[in-house]
């Protein structure tokens, strides 16, 4: 059949040029050498560690390119993506906002604190805010239970806290990133 | 020989070979053991529970379809705790799902519904938090609705196993697990190609048709008598339309079903198998001239708008190999707005054509933006076999007691040759009785050419001997067979003239838009494709001509209109074009 095959109609070569784009080199030297190789799917999850542990996390472009590089159809690739907790299909913010949810911060009302950040951030757990500043993830025990309850954004620890406390303490980080992009855009005004 | 083992199921001593599941054991002594995602044609998934049996040393159920017989085991099947406990599994699946069955598409026809029934489910005690979904309602052909899915995973399976496509999988975890194409992205935009059989095996209405039935109601309504509406059938209805009232199955209803047509009020009732002769005219002449060395070989047929959609999205380096045919609908559309208007003396935008189709896909068919004449659409609606069988119920007409009808003309006279279309290796079988003619000027002594029928397996290879030249010639149906076969071909393995491709196994007959079988009995059963196949062949048989060149109304369309085939005109009017599509398939 080759001989009949007209390469114009075959989009393979442009879209394998497309992804091969998306993905660092190491991932696809990963990716080439376990072409072939009995049960070649079954690393899927190393090579979704990988890419997430180059960007930060795994966006729909990179598991398109990691399903069409590795052949494994997409909706496995997205459906082991979303199943595992540790995967994040959406970038970090700046600052990462983790609300305890152990027992005793739980008994002492971590959860309307939980409720107050989704309020106010717009956003669900696993999710990042519109601007770019903070990601919003639960966590177990973060070993301050005299604390509690406690949120821990990036690696500062704050607690006792009360629903009302939450828009002071999301402005003073608000603040901080601002001042942070201060410079910059100073420089790109002149 | 395998070894035979001895067990015990409620109390009955039976022996079954070694392998054998204890769910298929107590099929043998005559007790069905209650079942939800177990489907017989599909690989095991085990994850209902329904189905749970005791097993004496165990303290809990274990699921009698995964579960192979061991020598010395006791069952029970009916003890109070494995009672209780599929009652109680069948009631949390009840509290995680809608309570709409009054209004709910498969009413009447819910795996779900009827197993609560039998459970003796009659209230509802756990209530709690029940999953919300948005319905994806946006796509041509295959409408899903997550909120009714129990995730049996039936679909999945079907999709990757059955077909090859693999654009379904769950994603996310526990409670808010969701079964979809990839990203949960809209259906017209992931993999799908349409072909509807989620919407066969599952249980319940998570996967449903693109719902034409309201406009149709609306075409036909006094209100819009302005119209001309067209009605036109493809050739798998009349195999399948008699389940839907109580026939067995694979009774042919051609007469009544015209009948029916007629009393709900279409101002002509034509038969798609008119075109489908006329699609084998132009494949034939496409076939002669590729044998000629014009184009590439083997040419492909293009009849199945799920294998069209398939090749575009997972072989498109074989465009060219395709017919450039219309589908015989798309035909038959375009000729009623063409040729029929013309005799008729009526504006074609004055012409509403309803498609009656045993397929999901020729929703999408008929909204690609090839099939136009003038900026209008040729086919206005496309119906399933399923929904024109609710249309009738509605009307409340009584199908069994119909005297049987005929179609109209010119449009509604078929070689048998266009009858077999609906069965798998019928495209072919339709080709070769006209290329044979073609090549040696009369028609093959014996027109059954059986070995490409479906008895041969799912992949046929034949060769036939016609002036001289041996024609090689495959058939493949369902695309995870047609996988097999392509790659083989582009692996240079086989070298074939002609290769037919149908979509769903068994072809149209067994179509993602059939009715669903009674519940007990499942789709992909091959006793079910084999009954509505034979309904098609002795439809052929029956008849005087049963090659499409022989149809006098085919002879009289080329002579008054189109010339001959391949020209200008047909070409302007019979034969369109594929285009590369993403997101590309993984084969």
């Amino acid at each position: 059949m080759s001989d009949h095959c007209h390469g114009s109609t075959d989009n393979w070569p442009e879209l394998e040029r497309g992804y091969r784009a998306m993905l660092p080199e190491d991932v696809l030297a990963f990716i080439d050498a376990s072409r072939g190789r009995e049960h070649s799917e079954s690393m899927l999850i190393a090579t979704l560690h990988m890419v997430q542990g180059h960007f930060g996390h795994l966006g729909p472009g990179h598991l398109e390119a990691i399903a069409q590089l590795m052949q494994i159809p997409l909706a496995k690739v997205t459906g082991v993506a979303t199943f595992y907790h540790y995967f994040r299909l959406q970038p970090r913010g700046k600052y990462l906002i983790n609300v305890c949810l152990g027992t005793a911060c739980y008994v002492k009302g971590a959860e309307k604190i939980a409720q107050k950040l989704r309020d106010e951030l717009g956003i669900h757990f696993g999710e990042t805010s519109k601007d770019g500043i903070f990601s919003l993830e639960s966590t177990r025990c973060v070993g301050t239970c005299g604390l509690a309850p406690v949120v821990m954004i990036g690696d500062e620890v704050h607690g006792p806290l009360t629903p009302s406390q939450i828009p002071t303490l999301l402005e003073g980080y608000l603040a901080r990133a601002a001042e942070d992009l201060a410079p910059a855009a100073a420089s790109d005004s002149r | 020989m395998s070894q035979m083992i001895n067990l015990k199921i409620d109390g009955e001593s039976i022996l079954v070979p070694e392998g054998t599941t204890v769910m298929d054991a107590a099929e043998q002594i005559g007790i069905h053991i209650p079942r939800l995602c177990y489907h017989p044609d599909l690989s095991l998934e085990g994850n209902c529970r329904v189905c749970v049996v005791a097993v004496e040393g165990f303290d809990h159920g274990l699921a009698s379809c995964a579960t192979k017989a061991w020598e010395g085991m006791e069952v029970q099947t009916n003890s109070p705790m494995i009672r209780q406990a599929r009652r109680d599994i069948v009631e949390l699946l009840l509290d995680n799902h809608p309570k709409d069955c009054q209004t709910c598409d498969r009413d009447g026809n819910c795996e779900l519904q009827n197993l609560s029934y039998r459970m003796g489910v009659r209230e509802r005690l756990f209530e709690g938090k029940r999953k919300q979904f948005p319905i994806d309602d946006a796509g041509a052909s295959v409408v899903r609705n997550a909120e009714k899915c129990i995730l049996c995973g039936r679909c999945i399976r079907v999709c990757g196993e059955i077909q090859g496509v693999f654009n379904l999988s769950q994603h996310g975890r526990g409670f808010t697990t969701v079964v979809g194409p990839a990203n949960l992205t809209p259906m017209d935009e992931s993999a799908c190609i349409q072909c509807g059989q989620c919407v066969n095996v599952c249980p319940t209405a998570a996967f449903l048709e693109q719902d034409h039935t309201e406009r149709v109601w609306k075409a036909l309504s006094h209100r819009r008598k302005d119209k001309h509406v067209v009605v036109t059938t493809a050739p798998a209805i009349r195999a399948a339309l008699g389940e839907a009232f109580g026939l067995p199955m694979g009774t042919p209803v051609t007469g009544k079903m015209v009948t029916a047509l007629r009393r709900m009020g279409f101002d002509a009732i034509f038969d798609v198998n008119f075109s489908a002769d006329l699609t084998i005219m132009e494949e034939a002449h496409e076939l002669l001239k590729r044998l000629a060395g014009e184009g590439p070989l083997p040419l492909l047929t293009s009849c199945s708008p799920g294998w069209v959609s398939f090749l575009e999205k997972f072989y498109p380096e074989l465009i060219p190999h395709m017919s450039s045919c219309k589908s015989p609908m798309q035909m038959q559309s375009t000729l009623i707005k063409t040729y029929y208007a013309q005799q008729k003396g009526i504006d074609p935008k004055d012409i509403y054509v309803v498609s009656v189709m045993p397929c999901v896909a020729k929703k999408f068919e008929a909204a690609r933006p090839e099939h136009v004449l003038d900026g209008m659409p040729t086919t206005d609606a496309v119906i399933t076999t399923r929904e024109l069988a609710v249309m009738i119920k509605s009307y409340g007409i009584d199908f069994q007691r119909l005297p049987d009808g005929e179609f109209d003309h010119p449009l509604g006279t078929s070689s048998g040759a266009g009858d077999i279309f609906g069965a798998t290796g019928g495209v072919m079988e339709a080709a070769l009785r006209t290329a044979a003619f073609k090549l040696t000027g009369q028609n093959l002594g014996n027109l059954d050419l059986t070995m490409v029928r479906s008895d041969h397996g799912a992949i046929r290879e034949a060769s036939i001997n016609l002036a001289g030249q041996t024609i090689n010639v495959a058939v493949a149906d369902g695309l995870q067979n047609a996988k097999i076969l392509l790659e083989a071909v582009k692996r240079g393995e086989k070298k074939y003239h002609l290769i037919e491709i149908m979509a769903c196994p068994g072809g149209c007959i067994c179509g993602g838009g059939q009715p669903y079988p009674p519940i007990g009995t499942y789709t992909l059963n091959p006793e079910l494709a084999k009954a509505r196949a034979k309904a098609l062949y002795s439809i052929d048989a029956a008849k005087t001509i049963r090659c499409s060149h022989d149809n006098p109304d085919i002879q009289k369309l080329y002579a008054d209109f189109l010339g001959e085939p391949l020209s200008a005109k047909a070409h302007e009017l019979l034969h369109t074009h594929y285009t590369a599509r993403t997101p590309r398939g993984i084969r």
